[in-house]
């Protein structure tokens, strides 16, 4: 299927719905991961709608890119353009982490569009590799991307799969890596330095691209670019403010894991109307 | 002279036979290739095996992704590692998405001998046992290492199986294997000994010895862990009202606790436990470690004798 592609403006009129359908999500269901999901959804956005390659009317087509979302604690962002492209009605956004739903606490492939569950740190970037050795045996010309958190990647896991992504020259992976600083307990610096991020992928045998993670033509040229890289992986390294669009929670740790009251969710769709 | 295989060698004849049967299997590693016999696999279709050092958290979760685009993943390493190292990985990524990734872990139990206790995997089928999806067979010896997984390949989701690492000699007359069906290996009323893996020969000897002394023991292989055949259980309860459970494993968590559940829920009668004992292994020759914890032919004869009377 070829997705029609959005201009810039189209890109960012599109990300400000998503991270209204965001909100939404979290003050109906109570509880869930605001501050990671808003600093990813420009670059998932962009991915979705101007890079992957899918069909949401047939979610199995096996010649479709692969999109893994390793951090999974923000689903909610995923769960959001999902809808939006149409692998499920918006209707379904609001039973987010109800009794039944499709859309788990973290994802599951109940939910039409994932691929494989993730929600514990550290596995996703292996289960790209996987995806793209299947290509490989397959013969398909497939991309595989994978959204990593830079607290993630203090799991060494991460570091396993790194080596081997490399080892196996899996050109058609694209880590995302959203580089907004904070995590759970703190600033990433504070609780485990992660830095130099960009010296380390390379140094494992990536090609490293840098960005601003808010920035739509940076986050279009980035994705261009990691296509044209030969025999070894890209990662884009996107640096991201955590809780980006809605003023009181950019920068601000606690809102990791704490659902907007209803009050909080109505100054933020203010601010993002 | 009975024929003594090398289970890991059976396995690696299947991988090459499954191979050329079905170009949608691939074969993965971590460094250990050459003691699991993948290698045998590697050697005929090099395009689909993966080595992946050492590395088993990291392997098993890129099998789940290949499963995810349709592959049939085999993947082996010793026990310890795949059950122990990457018990997360397999919780998350193999049974939660229920994915068609088939566990083969070589060198559990105490058999392994000299190399001791850190490669002694003895809670390998707890901890696999514990996993909604996973499916769990360790077979008696060489010729049910094949039936084992080629139930693997021809049935869906995951599957871990459990080998040993020294020959194991076959046996005859066992009967046709199908997956989940446990097998009477010798008929009795007096008492039933319920074994898997290499102990099944350990009891297959004392089922003799006992006959001698007139008692008739009821012998059933239970290759199949889960999904469990509790039909046969509660039958050998109901019949015989003893059962002695044996198996190369720590008594929690693994074949013994199976078939405590069974019985406690539907028809308790004694069930004596031959297995290692809350212990950690050690350096040892596998003779000398069966002995050293209790799981010789011997050890299962005395259970029963010390126990009959009881019932």
């Amino acid at each position: 299927m070829s997705n029609k592609k959005l201009s810039i403006e189209e890109l960012v009129l599109q990300a400000r719905q998503i991270r209204r359908l965001i909100i939404q999500m979290l003050a109906q269901a109570g509880s869930g991961h605001p501050g990671g999901s808003l600093s990813s959804a420009d670059l998932i956005t962009a991915l979705y709608f101007n890079v992957l390659r899918f069909n949401p009317a047939d979610p199995q087509w096996p010649d479709r890119d692969r999109f893994h979302m390793s951090k999974g604690h923000c689903c909610p962002l995923w769960y959001a353009i999902l809808a939006q492209t149409g692998y499920f009605p918006k209707e379904k956004l609001l039973t987010l982490r109800k009794l039944g739903s499709i859309l788990q606490g973290h994802p599951v492939r109940c939910t039409p569009g994932v691929e494989s569950a993730s929600g514990s740190l550290g596995q996703g970037l292996s289960v790209a590799l996987g995806m793209s050795l299947a290509a490989r045996v397959d013969k398909k010309d497939y991309r595989v991307y994978c959204l990593l958190g830079d607290g993630e990647v203090q799991e060494g896991s991460v570091w396993e799969a790194a080596m081997a992504c490399a080892h196996f020259s899996c050109s058609n992976i694209c880590a995302i890596l959203d580089f907004n600083g904070c995590q759970i307990d703190g600033k990433c610096q504070d609780i485990m330095g992660i830095e130099p991020l960009a010296a380390k992928w390379q140094a494992f045998g990536w090609h490293v691209i840098e960005i601003n993670g808010h920035d739509m033509q940076q986050i279009l040229d980035a994705y261009d670019q990691a296509k044209t890289i030969k025999n070894k992986p890209s990662i884009i390294i996107a640096r991201t403010i955590k809780g980006k669009g809605v003023s009181f929670m950019e920068g601000v740790v606690g809102f990791h894991g704490r659902a907007p009251t209803p009050e909080e969710a109505r100054k933020a769709l203010e601010e993002l109307a | 002279m009975v024929e003594q295989l090398y289970q890991r060698d059976v396995y690696g004849q299947a991988l090459v036979k499954l191979g050329s049967l079905d170009k949608n299997i691939v074969v993965l590693d971590a460094d250990l290739s050459s003691s699991t016999r993948t290698n045998l696999f590697a050697k005929q279709f090099p395009e689909r095996f993966f080595n992946f050092g050492v590395a088993e958290q990291n392997m098993m979760a890129a099998a789940a992704g290949l499963a995810s685009c349709g592959k049939t993943v085999f993947l082996s390493t010793f026990a310890v590692f795949a059950a122990g190292r990457a018990w997360d990985q397999v919780r998350v990524s193999i049974s939660y998405n229920n994915f068609n990734v088939k566990i083969v872990a070589t060198h559990a139990g105490i058999t392994v001998g000299p190399d001791g206790a850190s490669h002694q995997a003895l809670e390998d089928i707890a901890l696999m046992r514990v996993l909604p999806n996973m499916n769990i067979i360790v077979p008696a010896d060489g010729p049910q290492t094949e039936e084992a997984i080629m139930a693997a390949a021809n049935n869906p989701g995951p599957f871990y199986i459990r080998l040993g690492r020294s020959k194991v000699p076959t046996i005859e007359n066992k009967g046709g294997f199908k997956f989940g069906q446990a097998q009477l290996l010798t008929p009795g009323k007096d008492v039933t000994i319920i074994a898997c893996g290499a102990m099944v020969i350990q009891a297959l000897v004392a089922v003799k010895n006992l006959a001698a002394k007139g008692i008739k023991a009821r012998l059933i292989n239970l290759h199949t862990i889960r999904p469990i055949d509790s039909e046969i259980i509660l039958k050998a309860a109901q019949e015989t009202k003893l059962i002695i459970a044996c198996e190369e494993h720590n008594i929690f968590g693994g074949l013994a606790s199976s078939i405590d559940e069974i019985i406690a829920e539907n028809f308790p009668v004694k069930v004596i436990r031959v297995g290692i004992r809350n212990r950690f292994g050690q350096s040892g020759e596998s003779e000398e470690l069966l002995k050293e914890y209790n799981l010789t032919s011997l050890d299962i004869e005395k259970a029963v004798l010390s126990n009959i009377s009881l019932k």
